[in-house]
């Protein structure tokens, strides 16, 4: 109990709890609707497009953060048209821009620090990495995803739902579905300094498949979603914190162990 | 009066026209049946009388105040539908959307709409279920209410009873003449079955490429179309 409450004491331990959970939170409400829209990928990409943006930021010398997110933001409206186009299909686009980012990114690492710590925390996330003014930004976005999520819920639920029926009844889906890609590039970009990567996609994709299967109804979906990816955030937090393992790998281990529990409870 | 009406239009797919010269009008209270073999066009014609679709050329006219959020429409189901975690009930309230305007959350109205929807469509004691564990004619009638819930004048309905068996399909034209009758909400339905189109319907348009055939049911059964279509076979 004392190891519990030494763990609490440092700085940046609360920091990292305190956006860890909001990012969690906001990435498994919205890996819903990106799991059943088959954009399950879109995070992926995004978090490339991320790794560019933040190597560049850091040569120029401009806070990560504040540099990231509108770039990142940018990509995904960039995507979400391009999986739209006939002449490129979705997974393809997403495929270009992310290996593109990924590689102008690892060029920009090598051009200027070389490979250092703070790359590799780039890529497998750190959460010593968040600064203080970092940790406010986060908190400010992630709470702001949260309600922008809530306030749209019935609307982000129908186009998920079915689109055309949307579309054809008068709702503005564009804008709905560039909503969602906006809110899901701030998640990535937020979770991606403490997840990595290479892992923030798992923190979108896993929560929601793990609900689907034991849950029948979206909102239930949704709720239990949330649940789990905050209780897989704070499994794995305090294990990296106690066995010394890398955060953001270890969520993604406590999520696939739930994601196994739910799978094995959803058969019976 | 009319409340629909298309002059000259026409389709295409990359390139390719597949309808053109399509000239009908839907007035208030009709119920058109859109007959014709595979690929004739006939839910490129929905498509476009949704908006989904822009024509190449010709003009859709909406009067009488008729535009998008007053339209529901019931698509043909796709595979992703089927397996989508969803309450019947949320299934059904996501048709008030369209009537929600600048609010964020359903009214107490919208609420009592999509209940009265799923008992006319006797659904009520599905509400709680999962639409993907219903039966083909369940979730047709979960989208129906829907789509009920989205009208105020005019339902499109894209093969209603593709995938039911007869009893169920028997029940869907029921539910479905009964709306148009007694809700005085007019009804535009592409059909396969152009018997029971010529039976529920008051208008057929009958489509092949381009437009073969537009006038009453009572007309439609005694033209040149209809005998060729059904092989030779008087209805």
């Amino acid at each position: 109990m004392t190891e519990f409450i030494h763990m609490f004491s440092y700085h940046f331990m609360q920091r990292a709890l305190i956006v860890g959970v909001l990012v969690s939170l906001c990435a498994a409400l919205l890996g819903v609707s990106l799991v059943l829209k088959r954009y399950s990928m879109i995070g992926d990409g995004l978090s490339h497009v991320g790794f560019g943006a933040l190597a560049i930021a850091s040569a120029l010398g401009f806070a990560p953060l504040a540099f990231t997110v509108p770039v990142v933001v940018v990509a995904a409206i960039l995507l979400l048209r391009l999986s739209r186009s006939s002449r490129v299909h979705g997974d393809a686009a997403i495929a270009i821009i992310s290996s593109s980012a990924l590689a102008i990114g690892v060029i920009t690492v090598s051009l200027t620090t070389g490979m250092n710590t703070e790359v590799s925390s780039y890529m497998f996330g750190s959460i010593l990495s968040l600064s203080r003014s970092d940790a406010i930004l986060s908190v400010v976005l992630s709470l702001a995803v949260l309600v922008l999520f809530i306030l749209f819920y019935p609307r982000i639920f129908a186009v998920t739902f079915d689109e055309t029926f949307s579309r054809a009844t008068g709702t503005k889906t564009e804008l709905y579905n560039t909503l969602l890609a906006v809110l899901t590039a701030v998640t990535v970009v937020l979770g991606m300094r403490m997840m990595g990567a290479l892992l923030i996609s798992s923190l979108i994709i896993f929560p929601a498949l793990s609900a689907m299967r034991v849950c029948k109804s979206f909102k239930a979906v949704v709720l239990c979603s949330a649940a789990i990816s905050v209780m897989c955030f704070l499994v794995g937090i305090t294990a990296s914190y106690f066995l010394e393992t890398p955060t953001g790998a270890s969520i993604v281990v406590a999520d696939l162990c739930a994601f196994a529990l739910f799978a094995l409870i959803g058969r019976r | 009066m009319a409340i629909l009406t298309c002059e000259e239009l026409s389709f295409s797919y990359e390139g390719k026209t597949v309808l053109h010269d399509v000239n009908f009008h839907v007035d208030e209270g009709d119920y058109l049946c859109i007959v014709g073999e595979n690929g004739s066009g006939k839910s490129t014609l929905i498509k476009g009388l949704l908006g989904l679709k822009a024509p190449d050329s010709g003009r859709i006219i909406h009067s009488d105040g008729l535009c998008a959020n007053m339209i529901g429409y019931l698509p043909q189901q796709t595979e992703m539908q089927r397996d989508f975690p969803a309450s019947v009930r949320e299934v059904v309230l996501s048709g008030c959307l369209n009537s929600m305007g600048r609010r964020f959350r359903y009214s107490a109205a919208d609420r009592e709409r999509a209940e009265m929807n799923m008992e006319r469509m006797g659904i009520e004691d599905l509400a709680d279920e999962s639409y993907q564990a219903l039966s083909g004619g369940q979730q047709q009638r979960v989208l129906l209410a829907r789509a009920l819930c989205a009208t105020k004048k005019l339902l499109l309905l894209d093969e209603p009873v593709t995938g039911l068996d007869p009893k169920a399909s028997a029940e869907m034209y029921n539910i479905i003449k009964l709306i148009n009758l007694c809700d005085d909400i007019s009804v535009i339905m592409v059909s396969h079955d152009i018997h029971e189109a010529v039976r529920y319907a008051t208008k057929i348009l009958h489509l092949g490429h381009s437009q073969l055939f537009f006038g009453t049911a009572a007309e439609y059964r005694e033209s040149a179309q209809a005998r060729r279509f059904l092989g030779g076979n008087r209805i």
